[in-house]
């Protein structure tokens, strides 16, 4: 076997290993204080918050807290919150990795006419972002009645020119041949689509999913805009709405618990799809 | 098993025409071989037999029943590629069995059928592996697996072997010949080898720019071309042809005479029916190509000739003769007189 270089691109020893590691770790703990102090003042009561100095080390009110969070909350309970913000996010994830491999299917798979038309009615919506048509889409979502639902809070994200691109292009690689191979083993198009296009793109899905995932669970501005009824708040614009107003006094240790929760259902998609889709990446199937 | 009738199929795509009417009858349990090279359409015609092209004009019968407009999977066909086309997320096994899980087909059937046609193929240590855990060979099997569990009534080829190494082709152009011969499954298999187009035929169809040049069993072809292009297309090494003009005593009607280079031998230099010097050798062993520039011309003239004979050496002048019945004669326009 041949043996590794010391000052080869792989592997560096001594004094630069050595540095490269204390950059990373004081980097990481920049990056980490701001959360550390949340979750510190997560555990500690109003009071020893608003005493300086700031608390450095957890106190003894975490479970004080983060139960008076779950069930009461501020405006409304922070389980029902996350709840809600959780069945968004899902609701956003899945229903936009559907449309887009369906409409990617369509676009790749079959000739209609007005092909090209709609590619790029799909491209062109790339350009217009959520912030853009928020006030036609907020006037329809509102005609349709839908303030205040959860299909109000999903619909009008669902739609996903990027992932429809990504599957559109990950479909052109897929052989003519896989197709034509089903085509005489019987498979009619939505059988394919089902048996064959779509476990191949599972890993596509996987890293896909965790995108979007995030991306409606921290949806902002449109939750603010339709969701009038605290019971309908989601987590991430739930915060800023425990914010208090005028001479109200902050309940800080609440909120900042708050805030440790919603962080915590994105950690555990990354955490966990993680594997998934290394794995994906290392047994490549074409 | 069925009959397939080609009746002046056409193709075209857009204002290009890729096949000008073509006319194949092919019988129960025959093996045809569609030989020609890149671009003379006939991976084109064996994709309109399987229903994956649309037919411009002219018909195709199945068993007597015209399919023209019948989807693949009704057709009753089974089809292997030339990348093999295996389901990369399914194991070998499925793989196999797909086409009959569509096709509803009982589970104890589906097994039985998949393990014989992998007991067939010595496939069975593999039943449970991904195609990707498989080398070429195996994969080739595989694809073979899948059409032959289908009991399809005719088996369509599209130049599988041209992903396979040397040895392995061999071998497998045995394998199939010897699988379609027992299964007895009419075959219409696509190749641009032509020894692959020689051994496993029982008839075959040289296509040359969207035409069927000729059809015919491998040695009639061979011994007989009726074109020009087929006499220079079947064969290897190629057949030489000259200008009619410049041999003695060829045929009146003739415009170009083609010679193989097996009927070809070679004289001291003065006698014989030409003259010509050789440019270089290649001694093969079992048999020994010479080639020849000859006098007054400028193409290659290739001899073939059996090994033991004395090797002539490059710059030799010398002379070249054949039979009078080695000669085959082509009009100006290619054709046979």
């Amino acid at each position: 076997m041949a043996r590794i270089p010391d000052e080869g691109m792989v592997e560096k020893r001594g004094i630069g290993h050595y540095f490269t590691h204390v950059g990373l770790i004081f980097g990481v703990l920049i990056i980490f204080f701001p959360i550390w102090l949340a979750f510190v003042a997560s555990t500690v009561t109003q009071s020893d918050i608003i005493r300086p100095p700031m608390p450095l080390w957890p106190g003894d009110q975490f479970l004080t807290n983060y139960s008076k969070a779950l069930t009461s909350g501020i405006n409304a309970p922070v389980a029902l919150m996350l709840m809600n913000s959780l069945i968004m996010a899902m609701g956003i994830a899945l229903g936009k990795i559907l449309i887009s491999l369906l409409s990617a299917f369509a676009i790749v798979y079959f000739k209609f006419p007005g092909r090209r038309l709609f590619f790029w009615l799909i491209f062109l919506t790339l350009m217009l972002p959520v912030e853009v048509r928020i006030v036609p889409t907020y006037e329809v979502v509102a005609g349709f009645g839908m303030l205040n639902s959860y299909s109000g809070l999903i619909f009008p994200l669902i739609a996903s020119a990027t992932a429809t691109f990504l599957f559109r292009q990950f479909f052109m690689t897929v052989p003519d041949e896989l197709a034509e191979a089903a085509r005489v083993d019987g498979a009619r198009p939505m059988r394919f689509f089902w048996d064959i296009l779509l476990p191949m793109s599972r890993t596509n899905i996987a890293a896909l999913f965790v995108i979007l995932f995030i991306y409606g669970w921290n949806q902002y501005l449109w939750p603010l805009l339709i969701t009038t009824d605290p019971s309908m708040n989601t987590i991430v614009m739930g915060i800023k709405q425990m914010f208090p107003s005028g001479d109200d006094f902050a309940d800080w240790p609440v909120i900042m618990a708050t805030s440790i929760l919603a962080m915590l259902p994105p950690v555990v998609v990354v955490v966990s799809m993680q594997r998934l889709f290394i794995r994906g990446l290392v047994d490549s199937e074409k | 098993m069925a009959t397939i009738k080609l009746d002046n199929i056409k193709k075209s795509f857009g204002k290009t025409d890729v096949i000008h009417g073509v006319d194949i009858d092919i019988e129960d349990g025959e093996f045809i071989v569609i030989v020609g090279p890149s671009g003379c359409g006939k991976s084109t015609l064996l994709r309109m037999v399987a229903g994956l092209e649309t037919v411009t004009s002219g018909e195709i019968l199945i068993d007597g029943v015209q399919v023209n407009g019948v989807e693949p999977m009704d057709r009753d066909i089974a089809m292997v590629f030339q990348n093999y086309a295996l389901y990369p997320h399914m194991s070998v096994e499925e793989n196999m069995a797909y086409g009959l899980k569509i096709a509803k087909t009982p589970k104890a059937e589906i097994t039985e059928r998949v393990a014989e046609a992998a007991r067939m193929l010595q496939l069975e240590p593999y039943l449970k592996r991904k195609p990707r855990e498989l080398s070429g060979g195996q994969r080739q099997r595989v694809a073979m697996g899948r059409a032959i569990v289908r009991k399809p009534k005719v088996f369509l080829f599209d130049e599988p072997l041209s992903n396979l190494d040397a040895k392995l082709r061999v071998q497998m152009r045995l394998e199939i010949k010897e699988l379609q011969s027992r299964l007895g499954i009419t075959a219409l298999y696509v190749t641009h080898d032509q020894v692959e187009a020689m051994t496993l035929a029982d008839r075959m169809v040289v296509m040359n720019a969207g035409e069927a040049d000729q059809i015919g069993a491998p040695l009639e072809v061979y011994s007989n071309p009726q074109t020009e292009f087929v006499a220079g297309f079947i064969g290897s090494p190629a057949t030489n042809f000259l200008d009619a003009s410049t041999i003695p005593n060829a045929p009146a009607s003739a415009a170009r005479i083609g010679i193989r280079p097996e009927h070809i031998t070679l004289a001291p230099a003065g006698q014989g029916r030409l003259s010509g010097e050789v440019i270089f050798t290649e001694a093969l062993g079992a048999e020994t190509l010479v080639h020849l520039r000859l006098s007054g011309g400028t193409e290659t003239f290739t001899i073939r000739q059996d090994g033991a004979l004395p090797l002539p050496a490059p710059g030799d002048a010398v002379a070249v003769d054949w039979e009078d019945d080695a000669m085959m004669a082509f009009s100006e326009g290619g054709r046979r007189v």
